[in-house]
């Protein structure tokens, strides 16, 4: 590796080991398809044709990225500290509560433009809430947060089935799910909006909690880049002793960051129950919680990263769906595989082709 | 009344038996790996693994042990692919776990629907491709007889092969931790693995060879769910059982007997959650099956918080180990 004394510009680390990386992730993915007996070729066509082909395409692919811009964000926040919040799922599913529960206590009171953004704030704070209990434990008793986020997803799936089931279900109904919210409690849909400002777009589940996500991501920059707290959190992340020198409290700087994470992926509620479900129900997270993890090891714990990141992964669900119409061997759990893979090597083994690709760098250089 | 509550108590135990076997056996292998200074979050994508190579393999052969050979080798690569990561390339031991997990449960559903078109199971295995229970010498004949014969018979008796080595491997990681020489290293290593590097003896291989016991055991713990407890792999089968044996692991302190205690109380509260469903109770009303179920999470955070003595994890674990130059 240090054989050559020529030094590699910094941006070739950051932009072409993970191009790197993702490259090998989807080598492998297309050698999974060859094994089930099909074209990597075909599946790609349709896949890209399936995620960008038309206006309905497009807003299901956003629709996707705005759940994994949260969750994305949610790990990102909670990575800069040192933190591995593996708990984004049950977050988001706490999240989605909280939005639920405003709704179905206000809807008949009070009107959209008050109620709406109450649910959003609801929903960041059942989220922070779930995230900072594990946060606690970890910055006062020294619990392994990993430990203890995985333990609170799965108490947060058995809490929701127990409310669902017992309390909040809509009597006289065979599924556990509430009654549907009133119309002034949802969240505008973009293909509305756009329809009444005159431009045509295919109906799409698409709605404005995708600009809520790309608010996130310019305020999650802002935070951790430009002030105080966020100068604290990277400090913690980078070495904790240090930060103590510094001035900064790790324990207090750990809560807050775990309550920001757990806030973001909370926000999934609104895109989900808020902005397309429309009512409470079972499972609605599907994943998500931890296709964050892929997408914030891809776009390197950077909001413009996670953006882009997102919008693969969103892409892929959306491709991924359309493909298996196409292909009937295909299924979606394909994109479990691609998303598995991207993670194994965006993260596991991100060092592994660095040299590699740093010498290539070189001998191509000189 | 009394002899039938206590049949009751004998077959909620002996299900208890059953559904504690993968838990055993994975908490075992998660205790080797965490020992050795390696955190596996991927024991459930290893028996997730090990259950479709099993079921798939019994299916195509007719042999319940190649489908356990398969098991374990499929569990056993993935486990060096744990340790390629995190030992040689020095990655996060979470994030290859995670990975894991992942790529598992959606290779497994793919790879099954591709091959079996069944919506992602496996053919359902005839008999004799099982492990089938084995029936100890006179439980038929002493199952008549008050006290004894049930317990003979329903506890003891008519278990699989593999049950029976979820718990003979408990004394036997007992041995071999606290009695071998391998033992003795193996706990160095999650300790301090400078140390152990000092005195001549290899840090990667040691933690190799850890992982190659967490595959082993995973594997029999995945074959068990499809080839053993049930006729089949199904999608997501494993269903969280991993990360309830990491919780028992935990629970028990990272020494075997305390994890398998563990590991039978959460099979108990599985069993009695199954028992219980629908159940109304006298002064207590219906019973919260879901809280029985969160119990052994809530218990597992409620240790790791502190009150419940400490649990303290191998010092070195979670740490790649870097040689000083």
């Amino acid at each position: 590796m240090t054989s050559s004394p020529a030094t590699v510009p910094r941006w070739v680390p950051a932009t072409l080991v993970p191009l790197a990386n993702i490259l090998l992730a989807f080598a492998l993915s297309a050698v999974v398809i060859v094994l089930i007996g099909e074209s990597p070729w075909q599946a790609l066509k349709l896949l890209v044709l399936g995620a960008f082909g038309n206006s309905e395409a497009v807003g299901y692919t956003l629709y996707y990225a705005t759940n994994l811009i949260f969750t994305g964000l949610a790990v990102a926040v909670a990575f800069h500290a040192g933190l591995f919040n593996i708990g984004g799922e049950g977050q988001a599913y706490i999240g989605g509560l909280g939005v639920g529960l405003v709704c179905l206590a206000l809807d008949d009171t009070l009107p959209g433009i008050v109620l709406i953004p109450l649910c959003v704030l609801s929903g960041a704070l059942f989220g922070a809430a779930w995230a900072i209990v594990p946060a606690y434990l970890q910055a006062t008793r020294g619990s392994h947060i990993v430990i203890t986020t995985i333990m609170f997803n799965f108490i947060a799936s058995a809490l929701m089935v127990y409310l669902l089931v017992n309390v909040l279900i809509d009597p006289g109904q065979m599924s556990p799910e509430t009654r549907e919210f009133r119309a002034s409690a949802a969240l505008p849909y973009v293909h509305e909006l756009l329809r009444a400002a005159g431009v045509p777009l295919a109906t799409s589940p698409l709605n404005l909690a995708f600009v809520l996500a790309l608010l996130c991501c310019g305020g999650v920059w802002f935070v951790l880049w430009r002030t105080r707290l966020g100068y604290a959190i990277r400090t913690v992340g980078f070495n904790p002793s240090a930060a103590i020198y510094a001035g900064i409290d790790p324990a207090r700087t750990v809560i807050l960051a775990m309550s920001i994470s757990g806030a973001l992926a909370g926000l999934v509620g609104v895109n989900e129950i808020l902005g397309v479900q429309r009512r409470l129900l079972l499972d609605f997270v599907a994943g998500y919680g931890f296709t964050g993890i892929a997408v914030s090891l891809m776009g390197r714990n950077h909001p413009l990263g996670i953006i882009l990141a997102a919008l693969l992964f969103g892409a892929l669900f959306q491709g991924g769906a359309e493909l298996s119409f196409e292909m009937p061997t295909i299924t979606r759990e394909m994109v479990v595989v691609i998303q598995g893979l991207t993670i194994l090597f965006c993260g596991a083994l991100e060092f592994m082709t660095r040299p590699y690709v740093e010498n290539l760098y070189r001998r191509l250089a000189s | 009344m009394s002899a039938e509550l206590y049949l009751l108590a004998i077959l909620t135990l002996d299900s208890t038996v059953r559904l504690s076997t993968p838990l055993v056996l994975a908490s075992l292998a998660g205790l080797f790996s965490e020992r050795s200074g390696v955190i596996d979050i991927g024991l459930e994508g290893k028996m997730l693994a090990a259950a479709f190579a099993a079921a798939a393999t019994a299916a195509v052969t007719g042999s319940g042990w190649l489908g356990l050979a398969c098991g374990i080798a499929t569990s056993v690569a993935l486990a060096l692919l744990h340790g390629f990561a995190c030992i040689t390339h020095r990655g996060s031991q979470v994030v290859s776990g995670l990975a894991i997990n992942i790529l598992v449960s959606g290779l497994t559903t793919t790879l099954g629907i591709a091959w079996f078109h069944q919506g992602g199971q496996t053919p359902t295995l005839p008999a004799d491709a099982r492990f089938r229970p084995i029936t100890w010498p006179g439980a038929d004949a002493l199952s008549e007889i008050p006290v004894i014969g049930p317990l003979y018979a329903e506890l003891l008796s008519g278990h699989n092969a593999l049950v029976y080595a979820a718990f003979i491997a408990v004394p036997l990681a007992w041995w071999v931790l606290y009695h071998t020489r391998f033992g003795l290293r193996l706990r160095a290593v999650g300790e301090n693995p400078a140390a152990v590097d000092t005195a001549g003896i290899s840090v990667a291989g040691l933690r190799y060879r850890a992982m190659l016991v967490c595959g082993l055991l995973c594997g029999v713990a995945g074959a068990y769910l499809a080839i053993a407890h049930g006729a089949a792999f199904l999608r997501d089968m494993t269903a969280g059982k991993g990360y309830i044996a990491l919780a028992a692991m935990i629970f028990g302190k990272w020494r075997p007997v305390p994890a398998m205690l563990a590991c039978l109380l959460f099979g108990f509260l599985d069993a009695l959650a199954a028992r219980l469903q629908g159940v109304v109770l006298p002064a207590i009303g219906a019973v919260p099956v879901q809280l029985i179920q969160a119990l052994p999470y809530i218990l597992t955070v409620v240790l790791l918080a502190g009150f419940m003595g400490r649990a303290i994890a191998p010092k070195a674990s979670g740490q790649p180990y870097v040689k000083e130059r």
